[in-house]
């Protein structure tokens, strides 16, 4: 087990270190002066605040320092959480500003996806081999998944919100609204969380619900489930063991989803200018500020890595192949 | 199953026409497939019958789906059924190219790792967990909004480059299990070379598993794309399913209650991933007969 | 008399048509009898084990009757099959090494399922049912990928008997294990009788050596159907039917240096059984075949008591 992890936190150390120095490449090897051509792009018009803002940059790239130099720099300011300064909203810090985005992000898919896969797999489990349910919840389940998530949020936006005008299509709360602990200010987060929610929830759903089905086929056509049978035990029995057996694949499933998960979550919030990780992201590359997508994308690789650590805890917790010391999942 | 073994000699023949016999007969196949060509038949021919470049100013803006204008115009007077055939185009070429790219490199990675073991298996793996575990679209976003990518082509080979993970580990787990197999085991004692037991004896035995795993991959590069030309790194050239939904998106389709220029675009998409997705299935219960309903 | 069948007939649905796997099987089994049922694959043994306690979804029962202790038994329904499995017919599956849930503790999964039959579970008797095939009662608490391959065979061995079934199927259950751990099942097995665990047992095997050292009838079929059905010790020393005496001969003796002497097998294959020949189904391969066994199909014939013979020159 000890080895277990020590192998899934060397990936995961090793995946970091990879994101990092590819954060740290690209915009040193491609060709063209980055900073010239950030601040080109961005909208600042004062001379004075140009002139800042080239002095910083230049200094932060550190471009008359020795490569390796250059590299250990990058890290030692990372490992001290500094990020650089936003273009966009100069001179805010770009992990300030990423943080302030984060907990919507969360809040929106945590839920979600805990929820969609919860949801899923028990509606699946449910489907497969029974043939009515089986004949709405396939195809229901494979257009829900096929589907873009940000064209489901489109048309929930449109339906739910511009035509029927039940639910708020932009913001995380009230343009006229100061955030504060009050009923009515969380009343409203929650009015204007419930449609990127569902529509994360919704296509979320029908990938999960299609996997635990076949997952759960197969496990119907397994040997225990043969053996059961041949004794005679009911039906609810067997189908009891195929989920238990059916799930573990599912949260292995989970792990690997998580970046078309977050995919997902980043567009949908565009949709719906919630202002979590995604629409932060739009911003920054509609004013070319790099340093902010940038520290987005090593938020959201940490947060990835942080979750899959949590997904193979549980997933020891869970099988007790894994905790018995004998063959367990591939790493 | 011994008894239906013997009863009835499988010979690979048989095996073809008994595949084929199912394939005729697999209701989600036949749906899936004919949805697919239907849509690659318009994004193949439709841009010749138009005659239009996607982007042309046709007539007034915001004019509703007619006789004239099939999906309407947006609010440029741009043709939106025109935009939509010529999107249609881009979505199966990002697809096909950038499936096929992830396919190539799953499927050598997978194939060298699982017949080779040892060292060489160790690296690998540790390569595509890797990858797999860092957020494709993340990876993408950096890329693409420091090159600024201006083409279909560059687009999918990003994509193409980093989404081959899953597959890779598919088919390396899948070889892993041929390769101790009696055929290969035969291959290698006739001294054949490792490159020729994997194109001869390995890959034709898992043809139908690598067919699926471009189908799903494919499907996958069509949705990755589409998120990229939402999030305003698409190409910079042309037009896709993907941009049009960003458009109509940036210029209010939504609050203007232009529903026919958010509509198609999505509808497309997601018309072409749930088919090929319930293709797959089809597929899958023809080659597993397991799956099939009784 | 435990378990009577009466021109027995299961087919399986395939695509191009009916496979005639068991074709009109007549034969019982006494209470305390082992049976052994030997045939090379595809003779319809396996068909047979399955057919007389769960079918697959493409088996289908075409007629004949099966009867256990005097109750008629309703192979062909599935929901009516139910009471009667585990209690009355249990089954020793080939795929043992695979048959226990691998995620439920051994000793959980067998109190689940017994009480899932209604049964409460006696944790005494289970412990001495493992002390008889001297499991540690600590195997309760194990998954089975804890278990060597020989301890889940007798595992699954003690958990499809735990209900003292009149009838145990126990269906090519060594050939998975090595030599000296097949001694050591089939003893078990003739164990469990002795102590009355299971009255009487059909053991299905390709490998007549073995059964001949537990059963105490050996049944040999061929091609759907049966061919000669004996004592053991008549089967193995004088065998009547053509098929049987070949199979005999064609056994390693102990002694014998086969560098000398060529084992030889029994030229030819067996019959289509989608459209088997009419006749005797197997004239094509016997080297006594005459006009007759090509005309009419040779009945299973009482040659003497408890030897049942199909073929025309017996």
């Amino acid at each position: 087990m000890r080895q277990y992890f020590g192998r899934k936190l060397l990936i995961y150390g090793l995946t970091f270190f990879m994101a990092v120095t590819i954060n740290w490449m690209i915009p040193r090897f491609m060709p063209g002066d980055p900073v010239a051509g950030m601040l080109a792009r961005a909208r600042v018009t004062q001379p004075e605040a140009v002139e800042a803002m080239r002095a910083y940059y230049t200094n932060l790239f550190g471009f008359d320092l020795p490569i390796w130099k250059q590299y250990l720099n990058f890290w030692a300011a990372l490992l001290h959480g500094d990020f650089g300064i936003s273009v966009w909203v100069f001179p805010t810090p770009v992990s300030t500003v990423i943080l302030g985005a984060v907990p919507y992000t969360l809040a929106l898919m945590i839920p979600a996806v805990l929820l969609s896969w919860v949801v899923g797999n028990r509606l699946g489990a449910y489907a497969a081999r029974r043939k009515l349910l089986d004949n709405s919840v396939l195809p229901i389940g494979y257009v829900l998944t096929a589907m873009p998530y940000m064209w489901l949020a489109v048309i929930l936006a449109w339906g739910l919100g511009v035509v029927a005008g039940i639910f708020p299509v932009a913001g995380g709360y009230s343009f006229a609204m100061r955030p504060n602990w009050s009923w009515e200010f969380l009343g409203d987060l929650a009015l204007h969380w419930t449609l990127p929610f569902a529509s994360l929830f919704l296509v979320a759903l029908g990938g999960w619900a299609i996997g635990m089905r076949n997952m759960i086929i197969y496990e119907l056509e397994s040997d225990y489930s043969n053996y059961l049978a041949a004794l005679g035990a009911p039906q609810r029995l067997i189908r009891r063991y195929a989920f238990r057996n059916a799930v573990l694949p599912q949260i292995t499933g989970l792990a690997l989803q998580l970046g078309v998960l977050v995919a997902g979550a980043l567009v949908t919030e565009i949709v719906f200018s919630y202002p979590g990780l995604g629409s932060l992201i739009l911003k920054a590359i509609q004013n070319q500020d790099l340093f902010l997508l940038q520290g987005t994308f090593l938020f959201i690789v940490l947060g990835v890595l942080i979750a899959n650590f949590i997904i193979d805890v549980v997933y020891v917790v869970v099988d007790p192949r894994t905790r018995a010391g004998m063959a367990g999942a591939a790493a | 199953m011994t008894t239906i073994d013997t009863a009835l000699p499988q010979t690979p023949t048989a095996v073809r026409r008994e595949a084929l016999y199912f394939a005729l007969r697999n209701g989600k196949l036949l749906v899936g497939l004919g949805v697919i060509l239907i849509l690659l038949g318009t994004a193949v021919i439709g841009p010749v019958l138009l005659g239009r470049a996607a982007n042309d100013y046709v007539g007034l803006p915001m004019q509703s789906p007619s006789s004239e204008y099939w999906f309407g115009t947006n609010t440029f007077g741009q043709d939106i059924f025109v935009q939509f055939v010529y999107g249609l185009r881009t979505t199966f070429e990002v697809g096909a190219l950038g499936g096929g790219i992830a396919a190539v490199i799953g499927m050598a990675v997978g194939f060298i790792a699982g017949y080779r073991g040892g060292m060489v298996d160790e690296v690998l793996n540790m390569l595509t967990n890797i990858i797999l575990v860092i957020p494709t679209l993340a990876v993408l976003l950096i890329i693409n909004a420091y090159l600024g990518i201006r083409s279909v082509g560059v687009q999918a080979l990003f994509i193409g480059l980093t989404s081959w993970p899953w597959a890779a580990r598919a088919i390396r787990a899948q070889t892993f299990s041929l390769r101790t197999r009696d055929f290969v085991d035969l291959a290698r004692l006739s001294g054949m070379p490792s490159r020729k037991i994997i194109l001869r004896e390995i890959a034709p035995n898992m043809s139908s598993y690598l067919f699926m795993t471009f189908i799903l991959l494919f499907g996958g590069s069509i949705l990755i794309a589409s998120s990229l030309d939402f999030i305003g790194l698409g190409p910079t050239e042309g037009v896709s399913l993907g941009l049009m939904l960003q458009n109509a998106h940036q210029w209010s389709a939504l609050h203007l209650g232009l529903w026919w220029w958010f509509i198609p675009p999505g509808a497309g998409i997601t018309a072409v991933v749930g088919a090929l997705y319930v293709a797959n299935v089809g597929l899958d219960e023809v080659f597993n007969p397991k799956l099939r309903e009784t | 008399m435990s378990l009577t069948v009466t021109d027995l007939k299961v087919y399986y649905r395939t695509l191009k048509g009916e496979v005639k796997a068991l074709d009109g099987i007549s034969f019982s089994v006494a209470d305390n009898e082992i049976l052994g049922l030997a045939g090379e694959s595809g003779c319809g043994k396996t068909t047979l084990g399955k057919g007389l306690i769960r079918m697959d979804g493409r088996m289908k029962h075409i007629g004949g009757t099966v009867e256990l202790d005097g109750e008629t038994l309703p192979i062909g329904d599935d929901a009516r099959m139910n009471p009667y499995r585990f209690h009355k017919v249990s089954l020793i599956p080939q795929y043992s090494m695979s048959a226990m849930n691998p995620t439920r503790k051994i000793g959980k999964m067998v109190g689940e399922l017994v009480r899932s039959r209604g049964v409460k579970l006696d944790r005494d008797e289970l412990h001495a049912r493992l002390d008889q095939v001297s499991l540690p009662r600590e195997v309760l608490d194990r998954y089975p990928i804890e278990l060597s391959g020989g301890m889940k065979q007798r595992m699954v061995m003690v958990i499809s008997t735990l209900l003292n079934p009149s009838l145990l199927i126990a269906d090519e259950i060594t050939s998975a294990l090595d030599v000296s751990t097949q001694k050591a099942v089939a003893k078990a097995l003739v164990g469990f009788r002795d102590a009355g665990f299971v009255k009487s047992m059909i053991f299905i095997t390709h490998d007549i050596s073995l059964t001949y050292q537990i059963a105490d009838t050996i049944m040999v079929m061929y091609a759907g159907k049966l061919a000669e059905k004996a004592p053991a010790h008549t089967i193995v020393s004088a065998p009547r039917h053509p098929y049987a005496q070949l199979l005999i001969n064609s056994l390693p003796e102990v002694g014998v240096r086969y560098a000398d002497k060529r084992l030889s097998g029994i030229p030819g294959s067996p019959p289509s059984l989608l459209d088997p020949p009419s006749g005797c189904r197997f004239r094509d391969r016997c080297p006594l075949a005459f006009a007759k066994c090509a005309e009419e199909e040779p009945p299973a014939v009482e040659v003497e008591p408890d030897h049942f013979v199909a073929c025309w020159k017996a």
